[in-house]
């Protein structure tokens, strides 16, 4: 297969599937060496081609190394279409792209239908206030529905944790996870990489600190996932009682107290902190926490001069971290924001020409 | 006709302490005899059926001492005489149903109702079990007194918790008038709130809430406490956790009045199977982890746990098709928990005089209920099983009008072969 100019072709060539690891917490491919092949635009493994085929794209943890690294290249090439004068290809024309969001959102949601309509392909969006969601119609009829107006790519959000997971076998179309409940937040833990590996070069060796209410957040299940598999040390950070049981198999090291891990940190993962968590007896104060565990300047002297300070958005200033640190120097919190559009517009591109290669042979 | 003959059938009676190779004899309906080699004249032969029981077990008609038959108001997920068919087609002769129905089965009209539908269209017998509080409110007491008379067996709030400390003591004090048994679904609401798996490694993994062992274990404590003070006779309901497991055995060291059940479910899965969304494995108490599991099996090995009950709580697929968060709890087991009873047998957790135990004396001697055993002389209640054969357990084969089945699609060895409730064929394979 020949890369033509303007246009990526998809890789769909047959290759064994890898085997999945029984052990959920392990991954038994985490070592294997791959080599890019540029020429066929895809990973190599022991002289086969290892392309990304899957119909959906639902969690970080049943991605492969190769595949994460897969979809970053290909968001690095496309990011330069979002700087172009006319920022729009032709990739996706023809393709319809549903947005089904069952809660609140204004980046991804955004950012989602920014990478489609650049690729060209048309968006629909659904949201829980504008449809017969209200009308008592369940979600696997809502899906239905909009599968038989034949979309190809769902974009699904949902509070509940595993609904996009369960949706993806009812539907012939692909669903890309926004955002399942405290699961997994797949295309924030990409583009959280992708600045990583931007601003560092690389992700292998570092050590990421992810600081906050861990317990709630599927940013941080997913980036644990992701950082882990692409050889970086993860550890977690907050109060005992935003840090859920048994984290630890999951591979990551866990602190109760910042002062402890921030010196060794090449990168800070800011995470918002929910008011909601004091109803819940989680927490005393939002003041508390903010002495305990918000990130400040002051607090940022006795972290690594090149340490880069992230946070998924949106931000409680002055709660979690403070203001100057959110618009100081070592912020890259809107290189996020910049870089979720390639990484979409990379995920939409990777799903929407799926069917384009023909039957697998 | 009915005059069965069953010849060389493995005889397992656990109350009389029965486990040999005899045939049985049933003359109308009635069992006169048990012995090996059974001498019968040429004359009565004609009369009988006989029955080749080489290599199979014949023992005392089997009681579920936890079900829901859903009747009255949810006759879609199951009804008195669905749920009855899907016991016999289990091999259980009698169900003990439980009573959160709508209405609640919290006064004497319920039970009435439940045992007048029973009497017309159930396969077995059936136990009600009353509430404990005036529509499960967990406020007042219902009337112990009307209810015993009118046929209940027990009371519990099974599906809540009876949250008021004090409540539970006067339950357990009240009831002791009418030597009713009271059965605790022991959870902490606070401490479980909004809980949907068991809490732990997975459900950190999966970003689910859980539910911890001390849900569970503070309230099993809790009435275990209040039935030392009482003196009333306590059931702690699907046991799942290590924890109450050795609260159980504990208290009963010390002489308390406790009881206690696990389901199926418990010694067999785990909450590894939550991996798949799939909210069929969505049940309350939630799977725990391999530990309990396996701390549930020694409890069950040790006498700790006296019975096995299924705990079968059907729901539809408007209950259970839905996000995992919003499915309802429960699982249907009525017609798959012998396979996997005999699956403790055969992986040797228990004996196989032990293990029907659990299924028939233990949970009719703890109900008050006259069942448990193969009486002489009396109208003939038993189960006839094949503990060899091999298949895959499909529920859509099954009598149960819902299908939220765990174990569907599960290599298992051993089914039901006959199941004779009161000298009648309530359940035949062929």
């Amino acid at each position: 297969m020949r890369r033509k100019s303007g246009h990526w072709s998809p890789l769909l060539t047959g290759t064994p599937q890898i085997g999945r690891a029984t052990n959920p917490f392990l991954n038994s491919n985490q070592f294997m060496v791959y080599r890019y092949d540029f020429e066929n635009f895809g990973y190599t493994h022991k002289g086969k081609l290892m392309p990304f085929k899957r119909k959906d794209l639902l969690g970080i943890r049943d991605l492969e190394a190769h595949e994460i690294e897969h979809i970053l290249d290909l968001a690095f090439s496309l990011k330069e279409i979002n700087t172009r004068p006319i920022k729009k290809v032709p990739t996706l024309r023809g393709k319809t792209v549903v947005h089904l969001f069952y809660e609140p959102s204004t980046r991804t949601r955004t950012s989602f239908d920014v990478a489609a309509k650049r690729l060209s392909a048309d968006t629909y969006s659904i949201t829980a206030s504008t449809s017969s969601m209200v009308k008592g119609e369940t979600t696997l009829d809502t899906l239905k529905n909009l599968e038989a107006m034949k979309p190809d790519i769902f974009v699904i959000r949902h509070s509940a944790s595993g609904t996009p997971h369960r949706l993806a076998q009812r539907t012939s179309a692909s669903v890309i996870n926004a955002g399942d409940g405290m699961h997994e937040h797949p295309s924030q833990a990409l583009l959280d990489m992708m600045t990583i590996r931007e601003h560092k070069g690389r992700i292998k060796g570092l050590t990421v600190l992810i600081l906050g209410d861990i317990a709630h957040s599927r940013v941080a299940r997913s980036n644990i996932w992701g950082l882990s598999r692409m050889g970086a040390k993860v550890v977690v950070c907050g109060p005992t009682t935003l840090i859920p049981m048994g984290i630890e198999q999951m591979g990551v090291v866990v602190s109760y107290r910042l002062e402890d891990v921030i010196a060794a940190a090449d990168v800070i993962m800011v995470l918002r902190l929910q008011t909601e968590r004091m109803q819940q007896m989680l927490l005393p104060s939002l003041r508390e926490y903010a002495v305990c565990y918000g990130l400040n300047a002051q607090r940022l002297e006795s972290a690594k001069r090149d340490v880069l300070v992230m946070h998924p958005g949106p931000i409680n200033r002055g709660v979690e971290i403070s203001p100057e640190v959110a618009d100081g120097p070592r912020s890259v919190i809107l290189d996020q924001v910049t870089n979720g559009v390639a990484v979409r517009m990379a995920l939409l591109y990777l799903l929407g020409q799926r069917y384009e290669a023909g039957p697998e042979n | 006709m009915q005059n069965f003959l069953f010849r060389r059938g493995r005889v397992i009676d656990p109350a009389r302490g029965i486990d040999q190779v005899a045939d049985v004899l049933v003359v109308d309906g009635r069992l006169m005899d048990i012995q090996p080699d059974l001498k019968i004249g040429m004359d009565w032969l004609a009369n009988v059926h006989q029955f080749d029981m080489d290599g199979k077990w014949i023992v005392p008609g089997m009681l579920d001492m936890h079900v829901h038959l859903r009747e009255p108001g949810e006759e879609y997920k199951e009804t008195i005489a669905s749920g009855t068919r899907a016991a016999v087609a289990g091999g259980y002769a009698g169900v003990a149903c439980m009573p959160n129905t709508k209405p609640v089965n919290d006064t004497a009209a319920v039970t009435q109702f439940i045992l007048e539908k029973a009497r017309q269209e159930a396969a077995c017998h059936v136990f009600p079990v009353a509430a404990i509080s005036r529509g499960l409110q967990g406020e007042h007491l219902t009337e112990f007194g009307e209810l015993r008379e009118s046929g209940a067996v027990a009371v519990t709030d099974d599906g809540r918790p009876v949250m008021n400390s004090l409540l539970m003591r006067r339950a357990l004090e009240y009831a002791r008038i009418f030597d009713l048994l009271v059965i605790s679904h022991a959870e902490d609401l606070a401490l479980a709130e909004g809980g949907l798996m068991n809490e732990g490694p997975i459900s950190t993994l999966l970003g689910l809430r859980g539910i911890p062992n001390a849900a569970e274990d503070a309230m099993v404590a809790r009435d275990i406490l209040l039935a030392e003070l009482t003196g009333g006779r306590l059931h702690i309901a699907h046991v799942s956790t290590a924890g109450s497991v050795r609260l159980v055995r504990d208290a009963k060291k010390r002489g308390v009045p406790v009881t206690a059940e696990t389901a199926p479910h418990y010694f067999t899965l785990t909450d590894s199977e939550l991996l798949s969304f799939d909210a069929v494995f969505k049940v309350n108490p939630p799977l725990r982890s391999a530990e309990d599991r396996e701390s549930v099996r020694e409890g069950l090995a040790d006498g700790t746990i006296d019975v096995i009950a299924t705990d079968h709580a059907p729901h539809s697929l408007l209950e259970k098709d839905t996000e995992f968060e919003y499915a309802a709890s429960g699982m249907i087991g009525l017609e798959s928990a012998l396979p996997l009873v005999l699956e403790l047998v055969r992986c040797g957790v228990l004996d196989a005089s032990k293990a029907i135990s659990k299924v028939t004396c233990n949970p009719s001697k703890i109900l008050g209920v006259p069942m448990g055993t193969l009486n002489p002389g009396k109208a003939v209640t038993l189960t006839v099983i094949d503990p060899k054969v091999d298949y895959i357990l499909d529920c859509k084969s099954f009598e149960s009008k819902s299908r939220n089945c765990p174990f569907h699609g599960r290599q298992v060895q051993g089914r039901v072969e006959l199941t004779l409730v009161e000298g009648k064929i309530a359940y035949s394979r062929s």
